[in-house]
């Protein structure tokens, strides 16, 4: 089980878009905005095979971030945090392997659904690799604030 | 015939940012995510307020609190935005990074702009971001191909891709044309059912060929890859593009697809062979395959408006007809295919000008690329005035039956098309309802042709001697 502090794991599972970000061959942060997806463990996150360049760059660098950052997207919550963590890519079936995340992404975006019916509409889309991230540290601001720092927590071990 | 060779990188991608714009589109968000890539390789993230100063390629803001702002390394800062909408999810999609240098000072950092990156649906729809990304999922593919050392594809079903593939919602531009000579052919008492049932499927085969056709000539030929915007009526099936089907297979489907027309074609003249036949089904077979395909190429050639009208319109009705009547023709059957012929190449006229900007890329001289918006609106209009015109003067002069005037209950949904394509004319998702209704127009059209014949074909049994001709 996640050590996760328990505000985090609210704003984990509260959060519509958090920022990914990945760090590219060049050694520079690139950061993407998707919805994160928590089961309690890990996060998760589903990347379209069109929009798969943040994959290219975890597979050569596994050591990404997560942040959640936005009060309009975890329902007015002003807190944030910053999650650091290993993640590797899923790809066994990009047609269909990411389905088993339906449920979580279906309480954030309810329209995933009707959208997946009409898969014909847009293949591609559809065809999407999972990015499972293990977290090893949380940065969390309990007011948002970067003025003050933030209470670090190392996952699986005591609060720093 | 040689598949195309198509680099991942052809098709357009998104323009790239410059680093004043990504700095201004910075400054309109409420906050930024400072990044930098901390001392152990993972990323850091802070939300901070910084202030976005464009003219000068800088913004500043307080170095937040328990970290060093890295001074030697590319930093960025993000916007993102979204807006959520309770039982559906979020819209309003838009994001932007600047990444550049920070120096700190006290208690202060600046922040140098040096490139940016972003997207805004808003200026880049969705349907046309992912359009332009499809380098990206061809690179995709290609890598885990690879590292697997056996193809890896995009899939759909099988029913959905022979639905895409062959784009068979679109066979009612064959069925129309065909059933309505089929029965006017019977209205003058020559109907045979099974050369009737073998003339539908055989028209279908030759449009199924020129679906599939059309994919593989404009893959060819790079209109489809140069096409960002294709819509669920326009823009080709896209298989080829999506790495759905391979070009060879759709090459080999299409001929297929001829070769059983064709077959049936042969049949149909073996049973009701006659010149008129012969010449019509010939001519058939150079429109369809001609119409992308080298040398003819009419679409390219700005004559794929007229083909299509020639095609689906006189051909089709006057095939299907002779096919009942062993070679006779009379005026009847080509008045009545001329408004059908008008509104079939109207749907592909409308459909033509979402793709105008692509088809321009590969010289695809369509009318809506060589004419000004005010003209090709125009020209909708004229067009199917002509064909509402055509059907009442064929009804006044007594080639058409009275209860053809049915087909008039169209006229409100061609008004609705001609309004809608002004406002919606470099909109190619809001074109996507007005070319729907433009389909409608087609068919339903057709389907009131072939109603008002049923009238005739009713009372003509019940009461023979009431004519539903004018001046008969």
């Amino acid at each position: 089980m996640s050590t996760l502090p328990d505000p985090v794991e609210q704003l984990l599972e509260a959060a519509l878009v958090g920022e990914l970000t990945v760090v590219d061959g060049s050694g520079h942060p690139v950061t993407y905005p998707l919805i994160p997806l928590y089961d309690g463990e890990k996060i998760y996150l589903t990347s379209s095979t069109l929009f798969s360049r943040k994959l290219e760059h975890i597979k050569a660098n596994p050591k990404v971030s997560l942040s959640i950052t936005d009060p309009v997207a975890v329902d007015g919550r002003t807190d944030r945090v910053t999650i650091q963590g290993d993640a590797r890519i899923i790809e066994e079936d990009p047609h269909g392997g990411w389905e088993r995340l339906l449920p979580i992404w279906e309480k954030k975006e309810p329209s995933i659904v009707y959208f997946l019916k009409a898969r014909v509409a847009l293949p591609l889309f559809f065809e999407r690799s999972l990015i499972e991230i293990t977290p090893s540290r949380a940065l969390y601001w309990p007011d948002g604030n970067a003025a003050t720092a933030p209470t670090t927590t190392v996952v699986g071990k005591a609060a720093a | 015939m040689a598949a195309p060779v198509v680099p991942a990188s052809a098709t357009p991608r998104t323009p790239a940012l410059d680093a004043t714009t990504g700095l201004t589109k910075l400054a309109s968000y409420p906050f930024q995510v400072l990044t930098f890539v901390d001392e152990n390789g993972y990323p850091v993230s802070v939300a901070l307020e910084a202030a976005v100063d464009v003219a000068s390629g800088s913004a500043t803001f307080s170095a937040p609190a328990g970290f060093a702002v890295p001074s030697g390394i590319d930093v960025s800062l993000t916007g993102s935005h979204i807006r959520p909408q309770p039982g559906y999810g979020y819209d309003e999609r838009r994001h932007v990074t600047v990444w550049g240098r920070a120096a700190t000072d006290g208690d202060q950092v600046t922040f140098r702009a040096a490139r940016a990156w972003g997207w805004d649906e808003a200026e880049v729809p969705f349907f046309e971001y992912s359009e332009r990304s499809l380098g990206q999922s061809k690179k995709y593919f290609d890598a885990l191909s690879a590292e697997r050392g056996t193809p890896v594809k995009p899939k759909l079903s099988f029913g959905w891709l022979a639905l895409r593939t062959t784009r068979l919602p679109f066979l009612s531009a064959t069925i129309v044309p065909v059933v309505l000579g089929i029965v006017i052919a019977a209205r003058q008492g020559s109907f045979d059912l099974l050369t009737a049932v073998l003339t539908v499927i055989g028209s279908a085969f030759v449009q199924l060929g020129l679906n599939v056709a059309n994919d593989v000539f404009d893959s060819v030929q790079g209109a489809d890859e140069a096409n960002v915007t294709p819509t669920q009526y326009s823009g080709g099936s896209r298989v080829i593009q999506y790495g759905l089907v391979s070009f060879r297979q759709m090459a080999g489907l299409a001929t297929g697809f001829y070769v059983a027309a064709g077959l049936i074609g042969l049949l149909l003249l073996a049973l009701r062979g006659s010149p008129a036949l012969l010449f019509i089904g010939v001519a058939g077979f150079i429109v369809s395959i001609g119409y992308t395909a080298p040398p003819l190429k009419f679409v390219y050639r700005g004559l794929g408006e007229i083909a299509v009208a020639v095609g689906f319109g006189p051909l089709m009705l006057l095939g299907a007809y002779v096919v009942q009547t062993r070679g006779a023709l009379s005026w009847e059957p080509l008045v009545a295919s001329l408004p059908i012929a008008l509104l079939v190449m109207l749907i592909l006229y409308v459909n033509e000008i979402p793709d105008r900007r692509g088809d321009a890329r590969v010289g695809k001289r369509t009318l809506p690329v060589r004419l000004s918006k005010p003209t090709v609106i125009a020209g909708y209009r004229t067009a199917a005035i002509a064909a509402y015109v055509i059907l009442v003067a064929g009804v006044a002069l007594g080639v058409l039956p009275i209860p053809a005037l049915l087909a008039l209950l169209t006229i409100p949904l061609a008004l609705q098309v001609s309004r809608g394509l002004e406002p919606n004319y470099d909109n190619p998702y809001g074109l996507m309802a007005i070319m729907g209704v433009n389909v409608k127009v087609h068919l339903y059209a057709g389907l009131l042709l072939l109603a008002g014949y049923a009238v005739v074909l009713i009372l003509g049994a019940l009461a023979p001697s009431v004519s539903l001709f004018i001046g008969r």
